[in-house]
């Protein structure tokens, strides 16, 4: 199995060394989306995110996909967390890990780059006293 | 014609899922259903953009609905 999808309560942020170890791979790039404190300077308590599952499971499949046809990449990691996360926890994993590593570093950046416009995931900033959904509103 | 609703369109309709009738304006197609709801609901015309999934696959304008499909409304995606 070349990729590996998950939407997850948890994020694991220890096995992506593993998953994404290969015998042909001298390079493996990481990204971790996590959780920061401030959003133009107010201050963030926790960031709710919701999926609509089955569709982004699809897109994220069709993601890693894109990634294998475009870069020849040995393994592809694409997992994301959903319900209630606090400052400073993962709340998305996306990896490549290729024979050299500037496959590796372009996959990462287009596949993070890539899951932020179309996967149809939902982030609520929680704030003290109002919460909002992110990008709802130009 | 039903319906799933996520993120702000859930908070915009009150229910992650309903059957909306639109009577005899019921929309045939992609294009329809985001003018109905629009029309219905005036915060929808407030977002950065609209999207409608038939069947968990994003759909363009003039993609024709059935009474079988499974139709969401996706508002500006924030994952990540």
């Amino acid at each position: 199995m070349n990729k590996i999808i998950e939407i997850v309560q948890e994020l694991d942020t220890h096995s992506v060394y593993q998953e994404l170890s290969h015998p042909n791979s001298g390079g493996i790039c990481v990204f971790v989306g996590s959780v920061r404190e401030f959003t133009n300077n107010e201050q963030v308590v926790a960031l709710e995110f919701e999926t609509y599952e089955s569709m982004a499971l699809k897109e994220m499949d069709r993601l890693a996909d894109a990634a294998l046809e475009k870069w020849k990449l040995n393994k592809v990691v694409i997992k994301h967390a959903v319900g209630r996360k606090e400052v400073q926890d993962a709340v998305v994993i996306v990896g490549a890990s290729s024979a050299h590593r500037s496959e590796s570093f372009e996959a990462c950046r287009f596949l993070i780059d890539t899951l932020k416009r179309t996967v149809p995931i939902w982030k609520k900033e929680m704030f003290k006293n109002k919460s909002v959904w992110v990008s709802a509103h130009p | 014609m039903d319906l799933l609703f996520f993120g702000i369109a859930k908070d915009i309709v009150g229910k992650s899922q309903m059957i909306m009738d639109f009577g005899e304006d019921s929309p045939n197609s992609v294009a329809d259903l985001k003018q109905a709801l629009k029309k219905r609901y005036p915060e929808f015309s407030k977002l950065t953009s609209l999207a409608i999934a038939v069947n968990s696959e994003y759909a363009k304008d003039d993609v024709q609905l059935k009474s079988n499909d499974e139709v969401a409304i996706i508002p500006p995606v924030s994952g990540g």
